[in-house]
């Protein structure tokens, strides 16, 4: 393979030989003796003040070293805003959260004294939904809402249940009713459900002699473990050292902090002897944070001809018991509320409600997947009323350079790419012209649904990565970064853009897949989809200033100026005489003469990016700069439904989607695949299901369901490539873009095909069914 | 991780093991037996049971035989459902208990184990409540022989002390033509909103149902509405389902309104293949 | 064999063609075992429910769900896990067809494609989705796995050599 085009080449990620012989280690996979075993005693209630917790008979088990409750240790965390004790305190707010924690010699010491311990509660109102949530009779949350302190950006309402609201106000509202010659509304709904990574989330910590902290967890924040850590318990940031092994999996519920804090109070409860806590799947269900629910509403405008004019929405989601990143996700979604679509005319309101149920974080797609089925829904009604071709209504209003977003930022080709190509080439790879419902006999129909997405990062303004390259005396080198590997593929990418700009052999790339936060430079998150373009550009960098230090001890040795030297294959030489040069295996430790007099030294490149020109949003008016760029695409669904029984196939789905540059084909069709397989489970399959006091009855992977081989459909995948300025070899965020669209495009194909408006989720043949029937009935 | 201990036993002959359940039993340790175990584990690891004791009955001679005897087909308790479906010798029951869990926990999970179990679906019990088959139960008393309408009303009745070595099936009823059809909420890995096993046996067709209700049954008075066919299929079949033994189930796979829609049409495709002599 | 559930029971199993000394509670699932006392930890906890197969090891090369399987139950048959496998063709085509993402399925999958590959070198879609659909992957499109396994049956001359 040529170092050439190493950019967009399928080169075979940097561990996989370690992934298919069970070598790969990860967080739970460092079997030590000596470890001390934590376990949880959790929340049987939604909705409690607790009363009194009785250890008694938990401290007679053997093997017992520490019983800890929340009282011990009464601090709220959370970003943005502190409304969480790592442990209940006074009351619990959702079933399945952390009352006790006992750390024992033995796993099975620790569950038998954790089964043990006896809380009595006093039932609370529950409050299970989110209409429920804004009723102004609805029981407090959060009694102290007002107090909280702030963290981040955030606007809770004190005295109600809200704990943020984003408001946009673009454009005049009046005149846009007064333009729009056809309205629709729709009012889509779902309940929350899980990330169910294969890995549940676990933990480690110990408390050394001298005041350090060592945590190792499976999180996508390691850096913010470290700050955290440190600013609860008052340790100095370089004392807290945060281990982050391979990751499995996570799609946004390892951004949270929590079995983190409950693993540092239980080795301080134990003089800081080494404890591990690993979630039980019925934990990581729902103990540990969750996939956001939404209750929505979308009314939209347009002109006969189907140009959009005006756009209401309202996102209430569903952000359970605590805030954490869900009041984050509800700015994000305000942020992107229209979809991919040029609306002159927008008011949005997005909340994030509490209600009893499990706390939501991050999910991949970060609201997008969720704003996108509400929009979504109502294009396909618009469509319907306007008796307009679905495609061509969402090709009219495709979002485009000249533009602005929801948030008032004036739109580029670099910073929104090219949506209306990415639909014309949709449209013939689902051979969209054929029709889109089509009876194929024996109570079968073929149907095919759209859906348009675009996302943009909502990170801290200031969110930053940085990379190191060590040489080492072959020439070769070594990569450190902040990135976390949790199947995405981000480390080898990386290795192929430092490949590319030293112009060397990728297996002279070695990339160590641990992160560790004492020695690698800080990459905020591995969220957001901005893992590869934050860290490419520091590696872009750090490439940049290795070139620079080789080109120096070169120049010396060749008698030149660095300026006319270049490096390539190996070597550093010169541009106007190629043929002469000198290895980077000479330079790459200093240079020595032949008489033993020695200059340079070890090259490290070093490099650090930062993100630019993002603004937090006018909380009046929601204008300001939220991210860099957007992805933006097109997904649509095919499927095969029975008339009869309501039960369906998915046949065909398909992703375009404008990559900017994509860096390696295959981990970028594996991106998408696997996105778009979550989506397509999410949609069709999953949910929490709630009894009326908030008690979750599927918190079995055997209940909760998740698509399985041979339930997947035929994918089709294709790229527009439209570079972003920013972006490294201008490349735009990938990660999460195949969830996105893919509920709202099989909401809309079942929505055809069974010819009843399917609002809801999860799409399964039982809400098919009730939703025809009440439609049947709506007409007697 | 089961968090309390129990003593484990591998008894190699019925006397054996039943002799071992009581001295365990006298000695208050709530033994239990042990085939398959996969629903012992679990439930276990949830603390939904506290013996003191497990008897593995694997190692026990009669219960691993799987054999044609003077036209009867016998399966020792410890048969494992994937095992049953590979040799195939009985084509109604492969069908019927490839549908419990998932393929590799059919590796484990056994015939007495799905039969004698407490999960409500059972599905292996279905062919031999239509093939009129005999159990024999190993207990304190000695060996006895029973008709399977005898001993499984709801779940498999045995007395403490008492388990399931064998299940004995007469030859004729396993070629006989049968559907199984199996439906589920969305997926095939999961539990069954219905399963019905069907056989047609001197043109009177058999059912019997897992998932509709709480527990396995067959009904005859549901088989002698669907097989009265001077009246329209649809009738009969809102007929049956107005003798179901019991309620309907509600829960996280379906509604029992949702699932009385099922029922309804999967009868009907059952019949319609079995009347029309298509059963396979 | 017996054990006195207060006391642990010392026992020898075989695992990966060695014979292995262990000390264990009746109560220990052969997952835990093999990864706390011999430190095989390519067997994955993923629900210790029997659900999702990342634990699945070989027993007499049949696919087992080790979470659901007593350690000592495992006495007198032959364990294999992802560490006993060495250069197989289904690691490759793992490999070769990108089959995996963040890799905590993947030792449970390769398991039972392994087995399915020795056991039934003839299995077809409904067979391959009737084992495969054992385990779940939460980050590929099963798309890969598919084509692995496929690929390797394809490829596969020992054909009808059943270990029943």
């Amino acid at each position: 393979m040529s170092h050439l085009d190493i950019i967009g080449e399928n080169v075979p990620r940097k561990e996989a030989l370690e992934k298919v012989t069970g070598a790969a280690k990860y967080t739970n996979d460092d079997i030590r003796p000596g470890l001390l075993h934590v376990k949880m005693t959790t929340s049987t209630y939604a909705h409690a003040n607790i009363v009194s917790i009785d250890t008694s008979k938990a401290w007679k088990v053997p093997g017992v070293r520490a019983i800890v409750t929340g009282k011990q240790f009464p601090f709220l965390t959370g970003t943005p805003l502190e409304d969480r004790p790592p442990i209940a305190i006074d009351k619990v707010r959702y079933y399945g959260e952390p009352v006790a924690v006992v750390v024992a010699d033995y796993e099975f010491q620790a569950k038998k004294a954790a089964e043990l311990i006896k809380v009595a509660y006093e039932p609370l109102p529950v409050v299970n939904s989110v209409s429920e949530a804004i009723k102004r009779t609805a029981p407090l949350i959060h009694e102290n809402l007002g107090r909280y302190k702030r963290v981040e950006e955030v606007y809770p309402e004190d005295n109600t249940n809200i704990a943020n609201r984003t408001k946009i106000r673009k454009g005049d509202m009046q005149k846009g009713w007064m333009k729009s010659e056809v309205i629709v509304t729709a009012n889509v709904s779902f309940p929350q459900s899980d990330h169910a990574a294969m890995e549940t989330r676990c933990a480690r910590a110990e408390i050394l002699p001298d005041g350090r902290a060592i945590i190792h967890s499976a999180s996508q924040s390691p850096f913010v473990i470290k700050k955290v850590i440190s600013r609860y318990f008052q340790i100095h940031p370089g004392k807290v050292i945060v281990h982050t092994p391979l990751v499995g999996g996570a799609f946004g519920g390892k951004v949270s902090i929590q079995l983190e804090f409950i693993a540092f109070l239980a080795s301080y409860a134990v003089g800081g002897r080494m404890v591990k806590i690993v979630n039980t799947r019925e934990e990581d269900f729902i103990t540990s944070p969750v996939h956001i629910g939404l209750d929505a509403r979308v009314k939209l405008g347009c002109t006969k001809s189907g140009e959009l004019i005006a756009a209401e929405i309202i996102y209430l989601f569903d952000g359970g018991a605590y805030s954490d990143r869900a009041a984050i996700i509800s700015r994000a979604a305000a942020a992107d509320c229209t979809g991919p679509y040029n609306i002159e005319n927008v008011w949005c309101d997005s909340l994030c409600i509490y209600t009893n149920h499990p706390y939501a974080t991050a999910f991949r797609g970060f609201g997008h997947s969720e704003l996108t089925f509400a929009i979504e829904r109502a294009m396909d009604l618009l469509a319907n009323k306007l008796n307009m071709d679905p495609l061509e209504l969402r090709l009219k209003n495709a979002i485009a350079p000249g533009n602005t977003s929801p948030t008032q930022v004036p739109l580029n080709v670099s910073n929104i790419g090219d949506l209306s190509k990415c639909l014309e080439k949709l449209r013939g790879l689902m051979n969209w012209n054929e029709g889109q419902r089509i009876k194929i006999g024996n109570n079968k129909v073929k149907a095919k649904g759209i859906g348009c997405f675009w996302k943009n990062s909502n990170t801290p303004t200031n969110a930053g990565s940085g990379a190191v390259l060590t040489f080492n005396p072959d020439g070769s080198i070594s990569l450190s970064c902040g990135v976390v590997e949790i199947g995405q593929g981000t480390k080898t990418a990386l290795a192929q853009i430092v490949a590319e700009t030293m112009k060397m052999d990728i297996n002279q790339i070695h990339v160590r897949m641990e992160v560790n936060t004492e020695t690698n430079p800080e990459h905020w998150k591995t969220a957001a989809s901005r893992s590869l373009f934050m860290a490419g550009r520091a590696v872009l960098a750090a490439a940049e200033d290795a070139i620079n230090q080789l080109r120096e001890v070169a120049s010396i040795v060749l008698r030149c100026a660095p300026e006319e030297l270049a490096v390539g294959r190996g070597r550093v030489f010169l541009k106007s005489e190629p043929n002469i040069g000198i290895s980077i295996q000479e330079i790459a430790y200093g240079y020595t003469y032949p008489n033993g007099n020695s200059i340079g030294g070890q090259v490290i490149g070093r490099g650090s990016y930062i993100l630019k020109h993002l603004t937090k949003l006018n909380p009046e008016t929601g204008a300001g700069n939220p991210g860099p760029e957007w992805t933006v695409g097109v997904q649509a669904v095919e499927v095969e439904f029975d008339i009869k029984n309501y039960t369906y196939r998915i046949i065909k789905a398909a992703s375009v989607i404008d990559a900017g540059k994509v860096i390696n084909m295959k981990a970028a069709y594996g991106q998408i695949m696997g996105g778009m397989c979550l989506g397509l489970s999410f949609a069709s399959r999953e949910a929490f299901s709630f009894s009326s006091t908030g008690v979750i009855q599927n918190t079995q992977l055997r209940t909760y369901k998740i698509m399985r081989l041979g339930e997947n459909p035929k994918y089709i995948i294709d790229f527009v490539e439209t570079p972003n300025i920013e972006g490294p070899y201008g490349l735009r965020g990938l990660g999460e873009m195949g969830v996105i669209g893919i509920p709202a495009a099989l909401a809309n194909s079942l929505s055809l095909a069974s010819e009843v408006e399917l609002n809801q989720l999860p799409l399964t043949p039982e809400l098919i069914w009730k939703t025809k029937k009440g439609d049947q009935s709506d007409l007697v | 991780m089961i968090s309390f201990d129990f003593e484990y036993y591998k008894p190699t002959s019925i006397i054996e093991a039943v002799n071992l359940f009581q001295y365990l039993h006298q000695k208050g340790k709530k033994p239990i037996y042990y085939a398959g175990g996969t629903e012992i584990i679990t439930r276990a690891r949830r603390n939904d049971l506290s013996m003191k004791a497990v008897i593995d009955i694997k190692a026990i001679p009669e219960c691993t035989v799987f054999q044609f005897q003077d036209n009867k087909l016998i399966i020792g308790a410890v048969i494992t459902l994937t095992h049953l479906s590979e040799v195939n010798v009985f084509p109604l029951l492969s069908r019927t208990s490839s549908g419990a869990a998932d393929h590799t926990a059919r590796n484990k999970i056994t015939l007495g184990g799905n039969i004698s179990g407490r999960i409500i679906y059972r599905e292996a019990v279905l062919p031999f409540l239509l093939s009129n088959s005999q159990v024999v139960i190993a207990g304190p008393k000695g060996i006895k022989y029973a008709s399977i309408h005898q001993v499984f009303k709801k779940t498999l009745q045995v007395e403490a002390g008492e388990f399931l070595v064998q299940v004995i099936t007469d030859k004729n009823y396993i070629n006989l033509p049968y559907v199984v059809a199996r439906k589920t909420k969305i997926q095939k890995v999961e539990y069954p909103l219905a399963t019905i096993a069907a056989i047609k046996r001197k043109e009177q067709i058999r059912t019997a149902f897992s998932g509709v209700c709480s527990f396995p049954f067959r009904s005859l008075e549901m088989e002698k509405e669907l097989n009265d066919r001077s009246v329209p299929l649809r009738v009969r079949i809102d007929r049956a389902i107005s003798h179901l033994p019991g309620p309907l189930l509600s829960n996280v796979e379906g509604t029992a309104e949702y699932r009385k829609f099922v029922l309804g049409n999967t009868l009907e495709d059952i019949l319609e293949i079995l009347e029309g002599e298509r059963g396979c | 064999m017996l054990t006195d559930g207060s006391r642990r029971l010392v026992m020898d199993i075989h695992v990966n063609g060695e014979i292995r000394n262990v000390i264990v509670r009746a109560a220990d699932t052969l997952l835990h075992i093999l990864r706390e006392q011999l430190g095989l930890t390519g067997a994955k906890p993923g629900c210790e429910n029997g659900d999702c197969g990342a634990c699945t090891v070989l027993v007499n090369g049949w696919p087992i769900k080790s979470c659901i399987m007593l350690a000592v139950e495992a006495v007198g048959h032959e364990i294999t896990t992802i560490e006993g496998l060495k250069d197989t063709p289904i690691q490759k085509a793992f490999l070769k067809k990108w089959a995996f993402q963040c890799g905590y399925c993947t030792p449970g999958f390769i398991m039972n494609c392994y087995a399915l590959a020795k056991i039934h070198p003839d299995a077809d879609d409904t067979m391959i989705q009737e084992w495969l659909g054992s385990n779940i992957c939460r980050c590929t499109g099963y798309e890969e796995i598919n084509e692995a396994i496929k690929s390797v049956l394809a490829s596969n001359p020992h054909l009808g050599a059943k270990l029943l």
